[in-house]
């Protein structure tokens, strides 16, 4: 029991330390592993209630994907520092008493409904003979088939989405279009071009083949 | 043991860190983007309390669905985003609103 309760204080200190330093830490990056952090620790506290499967999607696709995505744009762009921390100071006291209020009302609101029963390590979901993993699947793939067919489309059109908005076609840069040079026929490249020759006397063997010219 | 209310206390304060993430930071929308993400983790640890506390497996689906729409709309968020840098060199929230018609 006690061992339980020090685990999710450990977590939920360090999920919220890492937190705050998410929106406060100076540079984005920091940012961004910071919130690798706490989401490290989210998935901790997952585990802790007995949800698994989750834990480990929560690492795997936030930590894994989500987060390296955030990395690689923050890389991308090359961003302003200094004036990024403009006006910092004089949002906070706005942002403190409102996140102050939101703890406080959801805090009374918890009070008023009393203590609720226990959320353990070994929690009847977790615990069964087939394991989380195993649960979560037979009901995703039964009662919830359609809304996980629907997901995967809602992934489908934002991997669509992300690609067009992103897409952009430069027309000062030469670059080869193999398409188009397959297509090509003979008449788009070669020309003949009939040249007389001056002063016939001159050369004694003209009346040969036009000279082939092409442009550039 | 570990009552209901320290998950529900513990998504409280997460939830508020997040909200106040999106008042401070006002010249960055990478950092509300991220701001965004804690304040759907806050969500998922409460979902995931409540699927232990009611002894059913629907809460837990419901985060599956939320981690989901969630990874789309961080995709497309940051696709926007290196738009808007591109043709604005700046990811400024003040000057989003040169988007206006």
């Amino acid at each position: 029991m006690a061992v339980t309760q020090a685990i999710f204080y450990l977590f939920a200190t360090v999920l919220v330390v890492a937190a705050l330093m998410v929106i406060t830490a100076r540079n984005p990056v920091h940012s961004v592993l910071f919130l690798v952090l706490s989401f490290v620790n989210g998935a901790g506290l997952f585990l802790l209630a007995g949800a698994e499967f989750l834990a480990f999607t929560l690492i795997l696709v936030y930590v894994g994907a989500v987060m390296v995505l955030f990395l690689f744009v923050l890389m991308m762009l090359d961003i302003n520092l200094q004036r990024m921390r403009e006006g910092f100071l004089n949002y906070l006291p706005l942002g403190a008493v409102i996140a102050f209020v939101l703890v406080v009302e959801m805090g009374a609101m918890l009070a008023a409904g009393g203590s609720g029963a226990v959320v353990g390590g070994d929690g009847a979901l977790g615990g069964t003979e087939a394991g989380n993993t195993t649960l979560l699947g037979r009901v995703l793939y039964d009662t919830y088939l359609l809304p996980f067919e629907v997901a995967a489309l809602v992934l489908l059109v934002a991997l669509v989405a992300a690609i067009a908005l992103t897409l952009r076609h430069r027309p000062d840069v030469k670059k080869q279009d193999p398409g188009q040079q397959v297509r090509v026929r003979r008449e788009d490249r070669v020309r003949l071009v009939d040249m007389p020759t001056e002063g016939a006397p001159y050369a004694p063997d003209t009346g040969a083949t036009g000279s082939k010219g092409g442009e550039g | 043991m570990i009552s209901l209310g320290h998950y529900l206390v513990l998504g409280a304060i997460l939830f508020a860190i997040g909200v106040m993430g999106i008042f401070l930071n006002r010249k960055n929308v990478i950092t509300l983007l991220m701001a965004i993400e804690l304040i759907l983790l806050a969500v998922n640890l409460n979902f995931v309390a409540f699927s232990q506390h009611l002894d059913s497996l629907a809460g837990q689906v419901f985060v599956f669905f939320i981690l989901t729409v969630a990874a789309a709309e961080a995709a497309v968020g940051l696709a926007i985003l290196v738009l808007f840098f591109r043709n604005r060199r700046s990811i400024d929230v003040d000057d989003i609103n040169y988007l206006k018609g």
